[in-house]
């Protein structure tokens, strides 16, 4: 009894201590509550639907910016990672049986392969070149992928891959979970030194490689996780979808990949998750504007670049919160002192 | 089948090499991967239609109104969406592709998926050495050669051309020397979209026209200036003939070649770069890569 009393009390210092200080982890708790909690009030299959699909591409969307926000590899190809993933899970389920929990991690294997061999040729561009190089990959693979039709399907792709699990409910919980499991690995895993590493190879590779660090290893390192993540919701992907089409791996998605980690904001990882569960039940919710709904979808990425260009969750994280001068610890905006260091802010 | 080669290698060359030189031009003076670059062309080609079809405007007038309202179009779209965020690189992408949607929404609005031609300027055709070629390709073929020597004109000989090659040489010195940079910039998108526009009227008679014929030769494109070195006017002249005879031999020689012809074109891109990063004529951005 004393020991769950000692870490339920501990838990709650932390909680308080860590969470309940600043708006945006208030704002993060409240999100992954009611994510959990949703199904208790509604369990409306066309939203539950939507919900599945927005966790499985927060997945996508936070891996791209782990790599090209955090690492600054711009990857315009990100859809290659999915779609690997979600052709060799479909393949290792259909041809050799494999439940969905080892065909998806697999599947997520798959992935890393394609992270290593697109990273290697791509460690020696950077910028822009890297920006259109990687955008090849995916397209060049789609080539392939309709020029022989007997393993992928063509055109139509797999089809008649196993459920995720037996009920829509699980499906939903499924990707909550790994969704929120994930994001969180991947923010600990930019808060971590490798992280650092990665962001310092952002902000100045020289600089990096002149403190004796090995950038190739960390920039490839940087490739098979962001690989790893993508093509774990790639996996996912094709269970909840029970197809793996030429649609994974199309130029479109990978713009819209993009789109959504800008949007929602680089170089945060909640930026990325939060763009896509604002944009993608937004485009489906314009589904009764059938004719207008990516032309509205463009035209708010359009205005919201105007006024925000860092994007949306840093945007607004900075008009609650302020960075202390001194020990660069984040305060609400309504402190006059620091939280930590009681310096002065602003 | 041989002369079949030759023909579309060309004309698909030059209209490549036109597309990729706008780019070039612009990433080089202003900075900007302009990803609905190809969005224009398609644009363009849509504008000519509408003034064939339904002001019953001649082709050789529709074509040079659509091309000016196509340049003025983009310095617009330019003044609005590109120019406040200018700064932020990766901004900048997303806009360009907000604003290639966009274009291919409103399309897809007005016209439907469907496919739409216009009828060939010049009918008949000529023989060439045993070889029947229609009038249309030669006409576009010669429009298409006549358009490169003209930009190559305008950069080499006139003094706007020299400020638009000062500035994309050094921004920071040419604005010093007493070049206008944000008006420089602003002028080579214009440039640069017409010359897009210009490659949508030359291909206009010869292709049907979809509200996603623009991807294509934006791929095309891509691989064109990064096989030619970012920025080199050279490189994406040469990059565009060599992958466009790549591509039509691939469509031509292989069974399913018509799936793989990008796929050929951008594993050239790649093989280039693995042996030479700075691409055929890579120029002075050595630190930028």
């Amino acid at each position: 009894m004393g020991v769950i009393g000692f870490y339920f009390r501990k838990a709650h210092t932390l909680f308080r201590k860590e969470v309940l200080v600043l708006p945006s982890r208030i704002v993060v708790f409240v999100f992954m509550i009611s994510l959990l909690l949703l199904p208790v009030f509604t369990q409306d299959p066309y939203l539950l639907r939507i919900l599945i699909l927005t966790n499985i591409f927060a997945i996508l969307a936070a891996s791209w910016d782990l790599l090209s926000g955090f690492t600054g590899q711009m990857n315009f190809g990100h859809a290659l990672f999915f779609g690997v993933a979600a052709y060799c899970t479909g393949i290792l389920n259909l041809r050799l049986d494999m439940p969905p929990y080892v065909s998806i991690p697999l599947g997520a294997m798959g992935a890393v392969l394609a992270g290593l061999v697109v990273g290697i040729p791509c460690l020696r561009l950077r910028g822009t070149y890297l920006a259109l190089t990687t955008l090849s990959f995916p397209i060049i693979l789609l080539g392939l992928v309709f020029a022989i039709p007997d393993v992928t399907g063509g055109e139509l792709g797999i089809s008649g891959i196993d459920r995720l699990s037996s009920s829509r409910l699980g499906d939903f919980y499924i990707t909550s979970v790994l969704m929120l499991g994930l994001g969180f690995i991947m923010w600990k895993i930019t808060d971590s030194n490798t992280g650092i590493i990665l962001h310092a190879i952002r902000e100045d590779e020289v600089a990096v490689r002149a403190s004796g660090i090995n950038t190739t290893r960390y920039k490839l390192l940087a490739f098979c996780l962001s690989g790893f993540f993508a093509g774990i919701a790639g996996g996912l992907y094709a269970h909840v979808m029970r197809t793996a089409g030429p649609s994974t791996l199309e130029v479109a998605l990978s713009f819209q990949i993009v789109i959504w980690a800008v949007f929602g904001g680089m170089v945060s990882i909640y930026g990325p998750v939060a763009g896509v569960f604002i944009l993608f039940p937004l485009l489906e919710f314009l589904r009764f504007l059938p004719k207008v709904r990516m032309l509205a979808f463009a035209v708010i990425v359009l205005v919201t670049l105007l006024y925000m260009p860092q994007g949306l969750a840093p945007w607004l994280r900075d008009k609650v919160e302020k960075e202390c001068p001194r020990c660069k610890i984040r305060n609400v905006a309504l402190r006059k002192s620091c939280r930590v260091c009681t310096a002065d802010l602003d | 089948m041989i002369q079949n080669i030759i023909i579309n290698g060309l004309i698909n060359g030059s209209v490549y090499a036109l597309l990729a030189i706008g780019f070039s031009l612009v990433f080089g003076v202003a900075r900007i991967v302009n990803i609905a670059h190809t969005a224009f062309y398609m644009l363009a080609a849509y504008f000519i239609y509408i003034g064939f079809h339904y002001f019953g405007m001649s082709p050789y007038v529709a074509m040079p109104i659509s091309i000016m309202a196509v340049g003025l179009l983009a310095i617009l779209c330019y003044k609005i969406f590109i120019k406040p965020i200018r700064e932020h690189e990766a901004a900048v992408l997303i806009a360009t592709i907000a604003l290639a949607m966009v274009i291919q929404e409103s399309l897809l609005i007005g016209f439907g998926g469907h496919y739409l031609g216009v009828p060939p300027l010049v009918s008949g055709y000529a023989t060439i050495v045993g070889v029947k070629v229609t009038n249309q390709h030669i006409l576009a073929l010669v429009v298409a050669l006549l358009s490169l020597l003209g930009v190559r004109f305008f950069l080499m000989k006139t003094r706007l051309g020299l400020a638009l090659r000062a500035t994309a040489q050094d921004r920071e010195v040419a604005n010093l020397m007493g070049m206008n940079e944000s008006m420089v910039a602003m002028l080579t998108m214009g440039i640069s979209v017409m010359l897009a526009a210009l490659s949508g009227a030359i291909v206009v008679p010869l292709f049907v026209l979809d509200p996603h014929m623009w991807m294509h030769p934006l791929t095309m494109m891509l691989a064109i200036v990064v096989l030619g070195g970012l920025g080199s006017i050279k490189g994406s002249f040469v990059g565009a003939y060599i992958l466009a005879f790549a591509e039509v031999l691939v469509v031509f020689l292989i069974p399913m070649g018509a799936y793989l012809k990008g796929s050929v074109a951008l594993s050239i891109m790649i093989l280039v770069l693995l042996i030479r990063p700075e691409g055929l004529f890579g120029v002075a951005f050595e630190e930028e890569r």
